[in-house]
């Protein structure tokens, strides 16, 4: 902030002290008016703005005081400087408590008064800084939209809405592919702590060992390996939000270690013993029927009902089929974009087929879908051909004739669907062994 | 144009002709020097013991004395102030012909310390020159080793140089 830019106002009835503060902070290149009573400030105020304004305590007419009540009404950023030369305790306060940002005395000793002017300038640069930076945080923490207008997503949209701005724990309940993470973000980037990181922690992809370091971090030396200390995922959360994917797949130790955590919210470091003190809001979810693993006692009861404080369920995409033409149509716009591709819609035969489909893999499964179409589809219409192939029997998992070959092929490719192509489970359930897996793979091109 | 030095009650153990160098050096103009009588005690303050700068540039100015048509700065030894604040240790009309610069308060012996002749000199000059740099259009500066950076401690002073940074340099250049 260029001292030009701001601006001081000195409201004195002595002219003395208006030339003499006016030519000191003309010397420090600031923009400087001098008005002699409140009436002839209020009519510069209207006309310009200031950052600061110096104000006589006793003046004719309308004191200081009420002065600075008037400043405070038309401009509540404009920081106020009482002067006067009747220092008192009482009236000191009385400024201070209505709203001064300081009080001085006359004569003022210099170096205090460069001392008050560069704190507050200090202080208005930080504040722009601040706004400029919520500003970016805000264009940096845009979360992914979550479409739909069924009246079912409608609701988890108000759920969102209700439950972002506390600080509840919330249970996002649904299938694979509904979109839980996109709700969690959702939740963080509506509550109060938007401007403090979101860490995610995916329990089904990391042993007990390593997801209890990279949950609580280690001191030096904690074990073999750790030459360093490293702080873990809930202090990296601190003041932010801590999102647990796959809740239901954490060991039982683990599962005593989080209720530790989310009780008391203190932890210590592997190989520590300094409690550390942890502000974040937990948002867990999972796929898995939670109330069954705890009935046949794989998880917690007591953590089961810590973290089921507020659930949303997100619905199947099967449930919500009015929202599919506006998630396609999302789709098309995102990975035309991000394709640089000018497909724009989607042909009526090819919506007609999707519309049909029973989507086991939800919106992720439909976004893998066009995004596939896209990519060998021709401008300017996604066709039915364009589709993966399961989509194209009809929606029933059917293949398009009765030749063996068809019938196995839509038949591995499901079951490799099922699996979210775990190669292994895949080829458990085929009864095959995984290289004759790949195999079929590759001949029918299912890759 | 040329600089004019008006020594008023200043003190004696203030070298005047390496003051007028040090000047001349940093302006590159010629500087003179002349004693000259003011009638202080209009500009004398009986409850603060201190003299208004401001009515002491006022005095000059009306008396006559500045009769240079380039840049004027009284030199004195006598505790300045403005009403406002405790002291300064200079004044200046900004952008205008005339300046007043006090080496009262940068004696160390002000401060509980020893003499120390040459520190008092170098302040002077780095005063003298702070003010002229005024009269020639020139705002306080954020560098800090700029002679025009603001000094409300004598630490300041002794903190900055006696030139000025490249900004005021270029300022002061265009302003001539």
């Amino acid at each position: 902030m260029d001292n030009k830019n701001f601006g001081i106002l000195i409201v004195d009835d002595e002219p003395i002290v208006r030339e003499s503060l006016y030519k000191w902070f003309l010397e420090d290149g600031f923009r400087v008016e001098t008005a002699e009573n409140a009436a002839d400030a209020l009519k510069k105020l209207q006309n310009s703005s200031f950052d600061i304004a110096f104000v006589d305590i006793r003046m004719p007419g309308m004191d200081g005081l009420e002065l600075q009540r008037r400043i405070k009404e038309i401009d509540k950023s404009l920081v106020v400087i009482i002067i006067t030369a009747f220092a008192s305790v009482e009236s000191a306060v009385r400024a201070l408590k209505e709203g001064a940002y300081d009080y001085v005395t006359k004569p003022i000793d210099p170096d205090e008064l460069s001392h008050i002017i560069s704190n507050i300038i200090n202080q208005k640069k930080l504040m722009l800084e601040n706004i400029q930076l919520k500003q970016k945080i805000e264009d940096l923490i845009q979360v992914e939209e979550i479409v739909g207008e069924s009246p079912q997503i409608k609701k988890v949209f108000e759920l969102i809405l209700t439950v972002a701005k506390t600080d509840t724990t919330v249970l996002i309940r649904g299938e694979s592919g509904t979109g839980k993470e996109l709700v969690a973000k959702a939740i963080h980037a509506n509550s109060n702590r938007k401007y403090f990181p979101i860490i995610p922690v995916n329990c089904g992809a990391l042993n007990d060992n390593l997801l209890e370091s990279e949950l609580f971090g280690h001191e030096r030396g904690a074990f073999t390996g750790a030459q360093y200390r490293r702080k873990g995922k809930f202090e990296m959360a601190d003041g932010g939000t801590i999102f647990f994917d796959e809740i239901g797949n954490v060991s039982e130790k683990l599962q005593v270690d989080l209720l530790r955590v989310l009780e008391t919210k203190q932890f210590t470091r592997l190989g520590g013993d300094q409690l550390i003190n942890v502000d974040v809001r937990i948002i867990c979810a999972t796929n898995r029927d939670l109330e069954l693993a705890v009935k046949e006692g794989k998880f917690r009861e007591d953590l089961y009902y810590r973290l089921n404080v507020f659930t949303i369920f997100l619905p199947p995409l099967r449930e919500r089929k009015s929202d599919i033409p506006i998630l396609i149509e999302h789709f098309i716009k995102k990975y035309s974009q991000i394709m640089n591709k000018p497909i724009l819609k989607i042909e009526p035969d090819a919506l007609d087929i999707l519309m049909r489909y029973d989507w086991p893999g939800n919106v992720r499964e439909l976004a893998n879908a066009i995004e596939r179409a896209m990519v060998i589809g021709k401008p300017p219409a996604i066709k039915k051909e364009d589709l993966p192939f399961q989509l194209t029997t009809n929606g029933f998992d059917r293949p398009l004739s009765d030749s063996l070959e068809e019938i196995e092929r839509a038949h591995i490719l499901k079951i490799l669907n099922q699996c979210e192509w775990n190669i292994t489970k895949s080829a458990e359930i085929l009864g095959i062994d995984r290289a004759t897996l790949y195999n079929k793979i590759n001949k029918y091109k299912l890759r | 144009m040329h600089i004019e030095i008006l020594g008023a009650r200043y003190h004696t153990s203030i070298n005047i002709d390496n003051l007028c160098k040090t000047v001349s050096s940093i302006f590159n103009l010629e500087v003179k020097f002349k004693k000259v009588v003011l009638d202080f005690g209009l500009a004398f303050d009986t409850n603060r013991l201190q003299y208004n700068s401001t009515k002491l540039l006022e005095l000059a100015i009306n008396s006559g004395t500045l009769k240079n048509d380039g840049k004027s700065i009284i030199l004195t030894d006598l505790d300045l102030y403005v009403p406002i604040l405790t002291f300064v240790f200079g004044e200046a009309e900004l952008n205008g012909r005339a300046a007043i610069a006090s080496s009262h308060r940068l004696h160390n012996e002000y401060y509980g310390l020893p003499r120390n002749d040459e520190l008092l000199q170098l302040r002077t000059e780095k005063e003298v020159i702070h003010e002229l740099g005024h009269t020639f259009g020139l705002i306080h500066c954020s560098d800090n080793f700029c002679v025009m950076h603001s000094s409300s401690y004598v630490e300041d002073i002794d903190l900055k140089n006696l030139e000025f940074c490249m900004e005021c340099e270029k300022m002061f250049l265009n302003r001539l």
